[in-house]
């Protein structure tokens, strides 16, 4: 009796994350900073599931890890509530709205498809997807390149990238390695550590988790 | 087909750093390698991806393997996607370390950020002019692309207009200019 008790509250607990996470999902749009400000109301002010400061650890690591930002915050949230199952009933939540909107847009666009119309929308979007993009480019920029070594390091890269064919996992696992050859360096000879850039004003702040979109 | 879906998605999602946008010439690579996806089809699937809620590279994964295998496999590929975030958050959290206070992580994200800036810029130079170059378009064209382009960067910083409102103003750009 006491085990089904149990298991009852766990899985009722599962569904509240799940809940939670399925109606944040909708509003993830674009990502970034504007989502952790949504979990946070959500999580934090209605729910009262998690502290303010645990915000910033869930940052941290939906920073460290790869994928978007939205993903991996539920995945901080969950677990921290629920173990495994609960990482897995956030993530399934935040990602089953836009599965299916995705869905439900690329059924409507192959509806019309012949209608010259949407076409032309279509070309449209694809120039403001292309600016988003550039955005999101510049606004990483701005808080990843200010010292030789960064500047370098990117310039490297997308000459690698627009002049050869070398995968892209090279550069992931190429870019660490200068980073950390050329601090330990810097740290052996005495010279200054910088590993972020040294003023970050507000705006800065505010902008810095809008790269894990 | 629905394990390569599932394979190819969870590489891609294990090398994901910096989101979405870092991994979208990494798909489009992958996917025309396979003969699946060709310039024109990458560029529609992209633009709707784009135009959805939540990330453009989970997005993307969902419709390339709607389009390879029906609703199975926009799961299968939506999963493999978002499995390693899952489990590599997990991981992270469980053993909560603070991993930005170590100076060797904090060395490696050094090295890694302006890489992760190189691909995004990569994938707006890619998926912009994607298409654009494979089969050659009027002159027309590819100035309103570029007008549109400019246009939204203007709209996003200067007036800080949301980007959804954003996106459905070049819709209605690209219905009368094209």
């Amino acid at each position: 009796m006491q085990v089904s008790a149990a298991l009852k509250k766990k899985t009722h607990r599962l569904g509240q994350i799940f809940m939670a996470f399925l109606k944040i999902g909708p509003s993830t749009f674009g990502g970034g900073y504007a989502m952790i400000a949504t979990i946070e109301r959500e999580i934090v002010e209605r729910r009262k599931w998690m502290e303010t400061e645990e915000m910033a650890d869930m940052v941290s690591v939906a920073g460290s890890a790869p994928g978007g930002v939205a993903v991996n915050s539920a995945a901080f949230v969950g677990y921290r509530l629920g173990g495994l199952a609960g990482a897995s009933a956030a993530v399934l939540g935040i990602t089953l709205p836009t599965l299916a909107i995705v869905l439900a847009l690329s059924f409507t666009f192959a509806w019309f498809r012949d209608n010259p119309k949407v076409e032309a929308a279509l070309q449209g979007v694809h120039a403001a997807i292309t600016a988003l993009i550039l955005l999101a480019a510049w606004k990483m920029a701005r808080t990843s390149l200010f010292d030789a070594v960064t500047f370098g390091i990117t310039a490297a890269a997308l000459a690698i990238l627009l002049l050869t064919q070398v995968h892209s996992l090279w550069l992931i696992a190429g870019g660490p390695l200068v980073g950390l050859a050329a601090s330990f360096i810097r740290r052996k000879r005495g010279w200054e550590v910088r590993t972020e850039p040294s003023h970050r004003t507000e705006e800065d702040r505010a902008m810095l988790p809008e790269y894990y979109i | 087909m629905l394990w390569e879906l599932f394979a190819l998605f969870f590489k891609v999602g294990c090398m994901a750093f910096g989101g979405g946008y870092a991994v979208m010439s990494l798909i489009q690579r992958e996917t025309s390698d396979r003969g699946w996806i060709d310039a024109e089809s990458f560029r529609e699937i992209g633009s709707l991806a784009g135009m959805a809620p939540g990330s453009i590279a989970t997005n993307s994964a969902t419709l390339i393997g709607y389009a390879q295998a029906g609703a199975a496999g926009a799961i299968a590929a939506t999963v493999g996607i978002v499995l390693p975030s899952l489990l590599l958050v997990a991981v992270l959290t469980a053993f909560f370390v603070r991993l930005h206070d170590r100076f060797g992580v904090k060395a490696a994200f050094y090295g890694l950020r302006p890489v992760v800036v190189a691909l995004i810029v990569y994938a707006g130079i890619h998926f912009g002019l994607g298409g654009l170059l494979s089969n050659p378009q009027p002159a027309w064209t590819i100035a309103g692309t570029l007008l549109i382009c400019g246009g939204c960067l203007v709209a996003l910083v200067k007036t800080k207009l949301h980007p959804l409102a954003v996106i459905l103003l070049s819709a209605a750009a690209g219905i009368i200019w094209f």
